[in-house]
């Protein structure tokens, strides 16, 4: 079975269907692409995915050693410890804490000591705790921002605020990551090299990657499914040839004849 | 890891001054009992504050209930130590205490933590008279109104001293390790903090307990000082007293709880010989800090030795531990 397999999902906020019978699933290793216009449902969408929100109906289901697991219903935190992770349209860091402290909180519930260890201050706090950091450095070098451990997150530049919230989501070590919107507001080049990221960090960390973007550049060159999403539903889904060439695609962005 | 040991032995050192600086002040004769009640109140809202500023300042919920907490403490360290008036009695109800405010605060916690901000301040308003009404209504146990008195006094200012030392310990080991960023998370944003894999709940709930435990604490050596409790004395105010030493020191700095309970309790003292005035301008001081600082006298700034010997030895090796504050 596919890694994640989303069944006629839907929901409805008072009689308004914001996702509708939405069937979509992600292999492994796979860098997939959801698009559509604003007010599409995309973001409710991967809010649902992330147990944000709860579905009014259909299915959720994570390959978990070869047998289907519903994540429908979980709590977010137990959803992120079964390894599906993400970043928000919306950056939502821990403003008022270092770049160094937002990445160690991610990690925390794989590699936490205990509050016994920490209170007590045990050896072995201060081992998994340089542990930690180390890793944490790793990561911030891939991005960039190993210089800037010690910098509160608000401080950040924009584009880095962004880059953060993808070493955050890393850090709780995924096998899924949705990326919502990672280069909103960003400038070409800075997309340009958000692509090049993005495309390494797939195949560096052996992830699957639902992206939500409205760059199409960047959509039609790392992606290599497509899904597109219009008033809660999906309608197409193929590769991005497929999806630049489709008649209703090409309507829902330039709106239809009349 | 040899750095850690000195940072901590540095720490150590630093409560050794005060300690053996307020040891001399008393042996010298400087200290009268007036001083000495100072002293130890300041000690006890050390205590007090430093819980609530984990509850308020770093987990981000706001409790109006400190003072039941405190109560049940003060009420088990004076039963047991009525009842047993030897060191281990007090001992017993010191620990009786924490463990029935703890029991307390994790039942009351974890359905009311679900609520936010002001709903939340009211619900601990009501568990925190809820104890008061019990504490009235059970004369049986309590002796009702009339309170407990005539209590052996076991607490001093040394044993309030180490207390207090240990509750600062405790709170900034907690809040410098893998928990304690967590319950950050959740102070900086919950929907973050749970799609990053943080127990929201767990962390709150875990914060508030510690908050509650302290609390205790701080109940049973006032009770045992003061030797006597009533009901009256653990009231909303006790809660509004507290709850302006953290605000005054700053919401979110152990530093700033411990500043400002001794800087109030010291502008108390001063403030005693004018007893109409005192309310005045002690509620004039709190409003011009608002004023001009309305993160409290602090912020959320720390007191950090690691900090310190950087600077002095300009070496600039962040890499290696910030663990230790």
């Amino acid at each position: 079975m596919p890694l994640l397999e989303v069944k006629s999902l839907t929901k409805n906020f008072g009689g308004l269907a914001a996702v509708s019978h939405v069937d979509l699933h992600l292999d492994h290793n796979e860098l997939v692409g959801l698009i559509g216009p604003n007010g599409a449902g995309k973001t409710t969408l991967f809010n649902l995915l992330t147990g944000v929100y709860e579905p009014s109906e259909g299915d959720v289901l994570l390959e978990e050693q070869g047998t289907p697991m519903r994540l429908n219903g979980k709590k977010p935190y137990k959803i992120a410890d079964l390894g599906l992770s993400r970043t928000f349209q919306n950056i939502r860091l821990f403003k008022d804490l270092t770049v160094m402290d937002n990445v160690l909180i991610a990690m925390n519930s794989k590699h936490n000591e205990g509050l016994l260890t920490s209170i007590l201050r045990l050896p072995r706090f201060y081992k998994n705790e340089e542990k930690m950091r180390e890793k944490v450095l790793d990561l911030l070098r891939i991005f960039g921002l190993d210089s800037k451990s010690q910098t509160l997150a608000k401080n950040l530049p924009y584009g880095e605020q962004r880059r953060l919230e993808i070493v955050r989501a890393l850090a709780t070590e995924p096998k899924i990551l949705f990326l919502d919107e990672p280069a909103a507001g960003m400038n070409p080049q800075e997309t340009a090299d958000l692509t090049k990221l993005i495309y390494q960090i797939q195949k560096d960390f052996q992830l699957t990657i639902l992206l939500i973007e409205h760059d199409m550049s960047l959509v039609m060159e790392v992606c290599e499914r497509i899904y597109v999403l219009e008033y809660g539903q999906v309608i197409a889904h193929g590769q991005p040839d497929e999806i630049k060439n489709d008649p209703r695609v090409i309507e829902a962005y330039l709106g239809g004849e009349i | 890891m040899k750095k850690n040991i000195r940072y901590n032995l540095i720490w150590l050192a630093l409560a050794a001054i005060v300690y053996f600086g307020l040891f001399a002040a008393y042996n010298g004769g400087m200290i009268n009992l007036f001083s000495d009640a100072i002293i130890v109140n300041i000690g006890i809202n050390i205590i007090l504050a430093v819980g609530l500023n984990l509850i308020i300042g770093f987990s981000g919920q706001f409790s109006l209930g400190h003072a039941g907490f405190m109560a049940i403490g003060a009420y088990a360290g004076a039963i047991l130590s009525a009842n047993n008036p030897t060191f281990g009695g007090f001992l017993s109800g010191l620990l009786v205490g924490m463990l029935v405010s703890g029991f307390v605060a994790l039942v009351v916690g974890i359905p009311t933590l679900r609520l936010k901000g002001d709903y939340l301040a009211i619900a601990t308003l009501g568990v925190a008279e809820i104890i008061r009404i019990l504490l009235i209504n059970l004369r049986g146990l309590t002796n009702g109104p009339a309170g407990i008195f005539g209590l052996p006094q076991f607490s001093n200012w040394q044993i309030v001293f180490i207390f207090a030392f240990l509750s600062i310990l405790v709170v900034s080991n907690f809040i410098h390790s893998g928990p304690g960023r967590a319950t950050l998370a959740v102070r900086e944003d919950e929907i973050a903090a749970e799609s990053m894999g943080v127990n929201t709940t767990k962390y709150k709930v875990i914060a508030f307990v510690m908050g509650a435990v302290l609390a205790s604490i701080a109940g049973t050596l006032y009770a045992s000082y003061q030797q006597s409790v009533f009901p009256k004395d653990y009231g909303f105010m006790k809660s509004i007293d507290v709850l302006i030493i953290v605000v005054f020191g700053g919401l979110g700095s152990t530093t700033g709880a411990v500043v400002s309970a001794v800087v109030l309790g010291i502008l108390n003292m001063y403030l005693q010989g004018f007893s109409d005035l005192r309310m005045i301008i002690y509620a004039l001081a709190l409003i011009i800090i608002m004023i001009f600082k309305p993160s409290g006298l602090l912020g959320t700034w720390e007191f950090s030795v690691k900090r310190l010997i950087d600077k002095f030895s300009k070496k600039g090796d962040d890499k290696d531990a910030s663990i230790r504050s």
